[in-house]
């Protein structure tokens, strides 16, 4: 079973009292921007084999929002942090790499 | 290849089964094919049958990273049905079932299709609604199926505890053609049928980048080496955005893993296939005797192939509920495959934006009983690089356009 440890309150959850919400920091499109970019936030979706950056809701718990690195490969989590941070720590990169090399996500990454 | 027949078995009887052929070969890959599939699923499989039968192209191979069949393929429980909302899905789902109608036949290999009809239980005057609707639409798109009542719901099915504290059993969905196949059967009898054409099934060979010049494709990177090709066909379900991303894409698609579960086998209970999408769960009941049970999927993206063990209690909570009679069975075995899900929970087949590659994925939980009908129509896409009228709708387009085929409703659970 998987176990987040919600950044808010601290508490280690495990996954029934969470709730998954897809794709961490999604930039959003709205009205005035193009068909492609708007298809792209609503739809096209990173699915990697490997570190992943999501979304998490401490649901039977505080309640609050955050997000977390995971490798969707083995579900080795390798770190939670609040919602309110628009990239994950240089910290936190570094953790992924010391585990995954050259692992890119989107336009994060560790060194090429 | 020589034939299956009652001669053949007779003959072999004679002679300790010694002159049986392989069914396929796994020959190590040429330097160019017309035609490269990734994936030796059914999907994958029949796209190669279809493009050797329908089209006359036979210079193709199958790539498989692993064992042929050793995807979803061969982990699901092997619900077919066509009783579909949406006119375009409604058309697919129906040509695949009408094709397992007598696929034994056309590959010469009993794939044991055994149409022994699927019940979707209603228990919420939602779902009452929901699956009249349905039943209306199949009768406009010459699907047979209709909306039983609880009494006849016993009588097919009489282990089912009809007045469920919780969630009554209030009607049906009912369809008489639908039922189940051996998944095994089908791939390794598409894969038998392609080698018999002069295709080669290429197994224990993983893709790892795609080549293209100009934008158009040519050919893929394996673990057995550089293999070229004039078009490329990507089926290979839950690794289909890693694919993609070889190609230089996205594609509308998270995975997750989907679990399935066996007890050990009893005394023949139960003749139909059960749906209970309110509660999750569905079960039915195997040649062996074994009950085999599946539920919903995990809710984030993993490429596990094991799945959250609190799953399984949801599934099996829910079928306790709704059949009494399982509640001392022990469960034999569990595990999990790895599906492709799109947001209108339809699939894609469709080009993409590279020249000459297509995809066929998204088929998510519930692609088991659309192998015969999605082969036909990759084919078509494949060969003529254009879709024809089963493919047309589910092209990757309609998520821009926003032309969705929503089975989210009607499918509410994996099947
Ligand atoms: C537990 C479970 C229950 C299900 N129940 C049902 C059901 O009752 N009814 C129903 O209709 N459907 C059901 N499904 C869904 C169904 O199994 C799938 O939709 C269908 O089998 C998909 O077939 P496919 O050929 O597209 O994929 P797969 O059978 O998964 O084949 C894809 C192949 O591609 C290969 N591959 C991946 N990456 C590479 C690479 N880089 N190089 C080479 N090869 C690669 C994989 O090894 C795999 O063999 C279920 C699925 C699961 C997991
Ligand atoms: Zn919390």
């Amino acid at each position: 079973m998987l176990t987040l440890t919600c950044p808010h309150c601290g508490v280690q959850a495990d996954e029934t009292e969470l709730s998954a919400g897809g794709e961490a920091h999604l930039k959003r499109f709205g009205p005035g921007s193009s068909e492609e970019e708007l298809e792209g936030y609503l739809f096209a979706r990173e699915n990697p084999k490997g570190p992943h950056f999501e979304r998490w809701r401490h649901a039977y718990g505080c309640g609050k929002w955050f997000l977390a690195a995971r490798d969707t490969a083995t579900n080795q989590v390798f770190g939670t942090y609040p919602a309110s941070e628009a990239q994950p720590a240089d910290t936190l990169r570094d953790l992924v790499t010391a585990s995954r090399p050259g692992w890119m996500w989107r336009d994060f990454g560790g060194e090429a | 290849m020589r034939r299956y027949s009652v001669f053949a078995l007779a003959r072999e009887g004679f002679r300790q089964h010694s002159g049986w052929d392989r069914a396929w070969s796994s020959p190590a890959p040429k330097s160019r094919y017309d035609v490269v599939v990734v994936g030796a699923g059914g999907h994958g499989l029949a796209t190669a049958y279809y493009l050797g039968k329908n089209f006359g192209i036979t210079n193709v191979a199958v790539i498989e990273k692993g064992w042929l069949g050793g995807g979803n393929t061969g982990r699901n429980t092997t619900i077919i049905r066509s009783n579909y909302l949406q006119d375009p899905s409604a058309a697919i789902y129906e040509k695949a079932r009408s094709l397992y109608e007598d696929l034994s036949q056309d590959l010469n290999y009993n794939v044991m299709f055994s149409p022994r009809g699927v019940m979707m239980l209603a228990q919420t005057p939602h779902e009452v609604r929901g699956y009249k609707r349905t039943a209306e639409a199949n009768a406009l798109q010459g699907v047979e199926t209709e909306f039983i009542g609880p009494e006849r719901v016993k009588e097919l099915c009489p282990i089912i505890h009809i007045e469920g504290p919780r969630y009554p059993v209030l009607g049906a969905l009912w369809q008489p053609r639908g039922g189940t196949a051996r998944h095994d059967a089908v791939a390794w009898g598409y894969a038998r049928a392609c080698t018999a054409m002069g295709m080669d099934i290429i197994e224990q060979c993983e893709v790892k980048g795609v080549h293209s010049a100009n934008g158009h494709v040519t050919g893929v990177e394996t673990t057995k080496g550089t293999i070229g090709c004039d078009k490329l066909a990507i089926v290979v379900a839950g690794h289909s955005s890693v694919l993609a991303q070889m190609a230089g894409f996205r594609l509308p698609i998270e995975s997750m893993p989907l679990q399935a579960l066996v007890s050990e086998p009893i005394k023949p209970c139960m003749d139909v296939v059960v749906m209970a999408n309110t509660v999750h769960g569905y079960m039915s009941q195997s040649d062996k005797g074994e009950m085999v049970i599946g539920g919903g999927t995990d809710s984030y993206n993993a490429y596990t192939q094991r799945g959250s063990f609190h799953h399984i209690e949801e599934t099996v909570r829910a079928l306790i509920e709704t059949f009494p009679i399982i509640s001392r069975l022990k469960m034999l075995r569990q595990w999990g495959g790895i599906v492709d899900m799109t947001g209108d929970r339809s699939p894609i087949l469709s080009k993409t934006p590279l020249g000459n590659c297509f995809v066929n994925c998204g088929w998510g939980t519930g692609g088991f009983k659309a192998i015969p009908g999605s082969g036909w129509a990759m084919a078509e896409l494949v060969a003529k690089g254009e879709p024809g009228p089963l493919a047309a709708a589910f092209g990757l387009d309609r998520f821009r356009e926003g032309r969705f085929i929503d089975e989210s409703v009607a499918a509410g659970v994996a099947h």
